[in-house]
C-alpha cells in the first residue's frame, strides 16, 4: 500500500477559507441557512466551516446540525461490514430552510442519496445544496453532484481518499492511497 | 466494527455484555429517531416480521408491532385466541406454515418455557422471545437497564432491588441476569412463597422486609402478581399482601434518599404500588414503555443485519 498527498495542511486552510467564502457570498447572514455534516466525517469538516465563519467573518446566527445517515442506507444487508450508528444532533426543523449538506469525500453519491431522504424526517427544506471538500470524479453511481467542491480528483477505484483532521487525526491533510 | 454474537434473542442469558451495550448504544440512536416529527427510518424495508402471540399481552405486542413499523418492516401479528393452533396445529407446522410466506423473523410469546430456543433449533428464522412462560422476557430487562443508565448515568455499581413475585416472573430472571453482567447488584424481595429456593445461586440475596430492601436500593422493580399462574395459595390474601410488600408514598417519602422506581405493567393500582406512586415523580414507567420501542428497534435491527440476504 502507497500513499502519497493530496492536499497539506496550508492547502486544507486555503481552500477551507474559499469554501467559508463561497458559503458567505450565496448565503450572506445565514439567516434561513442550516448548515448538516454528513455523520461521522463529514461533522469535523462542518464544525471546521463553521469556527472559520464565526471567528473570521463574524457570522453569529449560525445553525449547524449533525446527521447520521446510518438508518437510510441502500446497502443494508448487502455490505459485508455491519454498520455502526452515530448521533443525530438536529435541534430545529428545517421546513423552509436553505440546508447545506457537509461532507469531506464525495464518492459514488449513495451517502447524499440517504441524506436526502434522512433529512426529510425533519421537515421540507426549501432547498438542499452540498459541499464537499474532496469530489472525486467518475466515480458516481447516482446523478448527484456538489454545489461547492473543494479540489477535484481523477481517483480509480483501488485508490481510497483520506481525509484527516487534526481533532482526530492529528493533522489537516488529505492523502490518496493505493491498494496493491 | 460491532455486530450481535447471537443470530436470535432468546434470552439474556445467551448473550454477553458487549451484546447488551450494542443494543442499549443503538437504542440511543433509535430514541433520537422516535422524537423526530417524522418518526420512522427505512432500514428494514426487505424485511419480513411475523409476531405470533400464545398468549395476551398490550404492551409487549404494540411495543414489538409499532418498533418494526418505524423500521418499515412489513409485520403480520397474530394472536392464539384467532388461530388454527386452537384446531390442534403443533407449534414448528404453525410457524412453519407462517415461514412458507417469507417470513425473515418472528417474535414469539409461548406460556412454555423455553418455546423460544426450542424454535430457534427447528426453523429457519430469526426469533425473538417476548417472553417464554415463566422463562425470559429478554427485551423487557434491556429496556429496563436502558431506562436505569438514562436514569442513574450507569447500570454498573447500582443496587436493584425486585419486589413481588419472583416465581413467576421472567421479567426478574431476564433482569437479573441482564444487571449482573453489567455489575450490578441485585436483591429480592416478597413472600417467602414467591421466591425461587434456588435464588441464591444466581448470586441475589433475598430481603423479606421491604422497607430494609428500600433503604438499600437505588432502583426498586415492583413486580405484579402473577394471579394468572398462581396454581395454589402462595399468601393469604391480596390485602396482607399489600400491606407488607405494597408501595406507597408514605413509605417512599420516610426513606432518607431519592430511589427509582419501576414497573414493567400490567399495574394493579392499590395492590402492589399505589396509584400516586405508580404516577408520581419517583416513577419511570412511562419512561419504560417509549425507551421500550427504542430497545426493540434496535434489537429488530441489529438482528436483522444478520440475516443473509
Amino acid at each position: 500500500m502507497s500513499q502519497k498527498v493530496l492536499l497539506n495542511t496550508k492547502e486544507v486552510n486555503i481552500i477551507l477559507h474559499r469554501l467559508a467564502c463561497q458559503l458567505i457570498e450565496k448565503h450572506l447572514d445565514f439567516s434561513n441557512t442550516i448548515l448538516i455534516g454528513i455523520q461521522p466525517r463529514g461533522a469535523f469538516l462542518a464544525k471546521r466551516l463553521t469556527e472559520i465563519l464565526k471567528e473570521e467573518y463574524q457570522i453569529s446566527d449560525l445553525k449547524l446540525g449533525l446527521l447520521d445517515i446510518t438508518f437510510f442506507r441502500d446497502d443494508f444487508r448487502r455490505s459485508e461490514k455491519p454498520f455502526e450508528a452515530n448521533q443525530t444532533q438536529i435541534d430545529f426543523l428545517v421546513e423552509d430552510k436553505n440546508v447545506v449538506f457537509i461532507d469531506d469525500v464525495l464518492y459514488t453519491g449513495r451517502s447524499i442519496r440517504a441524506a436526502l431522504t434522512a433529512i426529510q424526517s425533519f421537515g421540507r427544506p426549501k432547498s438542499i445544496e452540498l459541499l464537499t471538500l474532496i469530489d472525486r470524479r467518475f466515480s458516481r453511481d447516482l446523478p448527484i453532484q456538489p454545489d461547492y467542491r473543494g479540489r477535484q480528483v481523477d481517483a480509480i477505484n483501488n485508490e481510497k481518499v483520506l481525509v484527516k483532521w487534526k481533532e482526530n487525526d492529528g493533522e489537516d491533510a488529505v492523502y490518496i492511497e493505493v491498494k496493491s | 466494527m460491532k455486530e450481535l454474537s447471537v443470530n436470535h434473542l432468546l434470552g439474556i442469558k445467551y448473550i454477553n455484555k458487549n451484546d447488551i451495550n450494542l443494543i442499549l448504544e443503538t437504542a440511543d440512536q433509535f430514541k433520537e429517531v422516535i422524537n423526530r416529527p417524522i418518526k420512522k427510518v427505512p432500514s428494514l424495508r426487505d424485511i419480513t416480521i411475523a409476531n405470533i402471540f400464545f398468549e395476551n399481552s398490550t404492551r409487549t405486542k404494540l411495543s414489538f408491532e409499532l418498533a418494526q413499523k418505524r423500521l418499515s418492516a412489513d409485520v403480520m401479528s397474530f394472536s392464539s385466541a384467532q388461530s388454527s393452533v386452537k384446531k390442534g396445529e403443533t407449534l414448528i407446522d404453525t410457524v412453519n406454515n407462517i415461514l412458507a410466506m417469507k417470513v425473515d423473523m418472528v417474535v414469539m410469546r409461548h406460556s412454555s418455557p423455553g418455546a423460544a430456543h426450542f424454535l430457534s433449533q427447528h426453523v429457519k428464522a430469526s426469533i425473538v422471545n417476548a417472553g417464554d412462560g415463566a422463562h425470559e422476557h429478554p427485551t423487557q430487562a434491556l429496556l429496563d437497564s436502558y431506562t436505569i443508565r438514562e436514569k442513574l448515568g450507569e447500570v454498573a455499581g447500582k443496587k436493584i432491588v425486585i419486589v413481588g413475585d419472583i416465581l413467576h416472573s421472567r421479567v426478574a430472571l431476564s433482569n437479573i441476569f441482564a444487571l449482573q453482567m453489567q455489575g450490578a447488584e441485585v436483591k429480592v424481595c416478597g413472600p417467602k412463597t414467591l421466591i425461587p429456593q434456588y435464588i441464591n445461586s444466581l448470586g441475589v440475596t433475598y430481603e423479606p422486609n421491604l422497607i430494609k430492601a428500600l433503604e438499600w436500593c437505588d432502583v426498586a422493580n415492583m413486580l405484579r402478581v402473577q394471579n394468572e399462574r398462581l396454581d395454589v395459595s402462595y399468601f393469604p390474601n391480596t390485602r396482607e399482601y399489600t400491606q407488607q410488600f405494597g408501595l406507597t408514598n408514605e413509605i417512599l417519602n420516610n426513606l432518607n434518599k431519592e430511589i427509582v422506581v419501576m414497573h414493567p405493567g400490567p399495574i394493579n393500582r392499590g395492590v402492589e404500588i399505589t396509584s400516586d406512586v405508580a404516577d408520581g415523580n419517583h416513577s419511570v414507567i412511562l419512561d419504560q414503555v417509549e425507551n421500550g420501542v427504542a430497545v426493540r428497534m434496535a434489537v429488530i435491527y441489529l438482528l436483522a443485519s444478520k440475516i443473509q440476504n
